[in-house]
């Protein structure tokens, strides 16, 4: 069952428009060793092809997001990616058939993942997190690269956090793009 | 100004495409490329855009006919051009945003400006010039012939093409069907899925039609679609049994366009696209919000959500495919971008209003799904047959499924040609069909006189 309904675009809208405004910034250090440990361990669980402890990092009602052009509104524009909880799972579960043709063999991929900051977004229970990214892929005998920003919007969860939104700003998200099937 | 082609064959046509198959060199021969360049991208009506994503007097979009850099835009007067993206003086672009609205182009390499009909507007400090510049050879080359039907504009460099309309044809007919199942007719494209592959253009023509793949090819998507299902026959599931005898079909109608007409597939009453469409993010609340408006009758708007199950294909670049518009534009020899340009119904008064930002917010995410979780594997089993087609000892392609089976395949009084949806009879027609262009000297133009 999908939540995506006009409430969650809205929100998403208002919660994905000017956050990341100096006055916002969170400074505090265990907050963003906090916040850099969930990006460190994502980025290493999908570098490890551990698909579904990756999914287990976001809440139940989350959202994989690559927008089609820089700033791009879903609502009014074809997304890369715009996956609720059920399609993230799809997603996965198309890997897993061994039938996925764009992914078999399955890409290797190496991250790294930095220049991470963290804002406040409007309640201490939640946060937004800018890192930049760089994805290293083998596939097929080539080495290529997808590079880009994230905006993860966390949830606090127990000691550490749960992922909301994964945003994921490709630096050539209106460009072709050749095989975008990894897990990005 | 007219563009000679040499007349001297580049190869022998006819036996590099056979009755039952055609020769790997049509894929991996950079020379045969340059020719398409010019015999097919430039000589035949070629698909530029569409209307909607220049509504304006003055709007403009970055495109290309073949090779060629092309600003398709209404001027100033609303007449729809394709300028040649290319400055008089030495060659630059003069446009480089991919889209926006511009009443003059300036080139940001000596200042040289055009008015969007195309005309030089001056060129800085003139007196170091004894020309007359207003000798039309210093307006911005045009593309001879720009014709739109119902919102899809063509362009053709080729005087001898008959109109756009005669060049459709019967397959005319289809996409006026796909337009009108969208209230008033009316659509416009709301970004795009982009993406390339490393393989010949054709390859993706190829499949354009192809019914025998989708089993194979799009496996993972069938599965992943039908795996939450009680009754597993989601999307395109209609495939997996027998689909030779299915009651989906194809049609050929000539110069190489084809229809892949899976509508018979599904049951003719409002709701039944519904039923079959997959798990899309926001399926359920916007389809409850829809019926606690409408009831049973949101069902002939929820429709309009679901991917319209043909495959309309016009030669060379155009295919129509779901709720798409998708386009394909050689790059070189070996590498194709294809851009999946999704499209929105409009609100008018042939929908309730309301209605069409509902159906929209589903028909983005539903028109996401093909591309995102199918095409993919299409794309990498196109680059893995480019691939193979390095064996060069290894000639042949072969396209001749439903070849000499009696009653198997029929042609009407016009010369349409009709045969089940995993027959390749559709290759075989649009293959010739390039080959006697391969074959002919067309005498290309451009236009300098806006």
């Amino acid at each position: 069952m999908s939540y995506v309904d006009d409430a969650f675009y809205r929100d998403l809208a208002a919660e994905f428009t000017d956050w990341q405004s100096g006055d916002r910034r969170l400074l505090d250090p265990a907050l963003l060793e906090s916040c850099r440990g969930i990006l460190h361990l994502e980025a290493r669980l999908l570098d490890e092809g551990r698909f579904e402890d990756w999914l287990a990092l976001f809440a139940d009602e989350c959202l994989f997001w690559v927008p089609g052009s820089p700033g791009g509104d879903p609502k009014r524009e074809i997304a890369v990616s715009f996956d609720d909880r059920r399609q993230l799972e799809g997603r996965i579960y198309r890997l897993r058939t061994g039938h996925a043709w764009s992914q078999v063999p399955q890409s290797r991929t190496s991250r790294i993942i930095g220049s991470v900051e963290a804002f406040r977004a409007g309640n201490e229970a939640v946060c937004m997190v800018r890192s930049s990214f760089l994805i290293t892929e083998l596939r097929g005998g080539e080495t290529r690269t997808f590079a880009g920003w994230n905006a993860h919007r966390l949830a606090r969860a127990g000691n550490g956090w749960k992922i909301l939104v994964k945003q994921i700003n490709l630096i050539d998200c209106d460009q072709n793009l050749r095989n975008p099937s990894l897990l990005l | 100004m007219n563009i000679s082609i040499s007349s001297r064959p580049l190869h022998d046509w006819d036996a590099l495409v056979q009755a039952d198959r055609a020769h790997r060199i049509l894929y991996t021969d950079p020379a045969v490329f340059q020719e398409e360049m010019t015999k097919i991208f430039g000589a035949v009506w070629v698909y530029l855009g569409h209307e909607s994503q220049i509504p304006k007097n003055d709007d403009f979009i970055a495109t290309k006919l073949g090779l060629r850099p092309v600003i398709l835009l209404r001027d100033s007067a609303g007449r729809l051009r394709a300028l040649y993206n290319r400055c008089t003086h030495r060659g630059s672009t003069v446009c480089r945003a991919a889209s926006g609205s511009a009443k003059a182009f300036q080139c940001p390499y000596h200042g040289w400006t055009f008015h969007n009909s195309g005309r030089l507007a001056g060129v800085p400090w003139p007196d170091g010039y004894a020309c007359d510049f207003k000798d039309d050879k210093f307006n911005l080359a045009q593309v001879s012939r720009v014709e739109s039907y119902r919102g899809f504009i063509f362009g053709t460099l080729n005087p001898e093409m008959p109109t756009l309309k005669e060049y459709l044809g019967e397959a005319a007919r289809p996409l006026d069907d796909w337009i009108d199942r969208n209230p008033g007719g009316r659509i416009t494209v709301c970004g795009a899925n982009r993406l390339k592959y490393r393989g010949n253009w054709k390859l993706a023509y190829d499949n354009s039609c192809d019914g025998y793949h989708v089993v194979f090819s799009h496996r993972s998507l069938l599965e992943m679609e039908n795996r939450l299902e009680k009754d597993p026959n989601k999307g395109m599931s209609y495939y997996k049994s027998k689909p030779d005898e299915a009651p989906m079909y194809c049609r050929c109608y000539g110069r190489g366009h084809h229809l892949k007409d899976k509508r018979p597939n599904v049951e003719k009453r409002a709701g039944a696209l519904w039923e079959i469409e997959g798990a899309h993010p926001g399926k359920e609340r916007y389809e409850a919000k829809l019926r606690e408006r409408f009831g049973k009758e949101a069902d002939r708007w929820l429709d309009l959500a679901s991917s319209e199950p043909i495959n309309l294909t016009i030669f060379p670049n155009l295919l129509i495919l779901g709720n798409h518009i998708q386009v394909l534009e050689p790059v070189s020899v070996d590498e194709t971008d294809t851009v999946w340009y999704g499209t929105a119904i409009v609100d008018g008064p042939d929908i309730p209003p309301g209605v069409a930002e509902d159906i929209n917010a589903l028909r983005l995410r539903t028109q996401e799904g093909f591309p995102t979780f199918g095409e993919v594997d299409d794309l990498t089993n196109f680059e893995e047959i480019q691939k193979g087609l390095a064996a060069q000892e290894d000639e042949w392609i072969y396209m001749h499924r439903g070849m000499d089976i009696p009653g198997r395949i029929t042609t009407d009084e016009r010369g349409i040609v009709t045969g089940p949806a995993t027959d390749e009879v559709f290759m075989r027609l649009y293959i010739h069909h390039w080959k006697e262009l391969m074959k002919s000297n067309p005498v290309l133009s451009v236009k300098r006189t806006p």
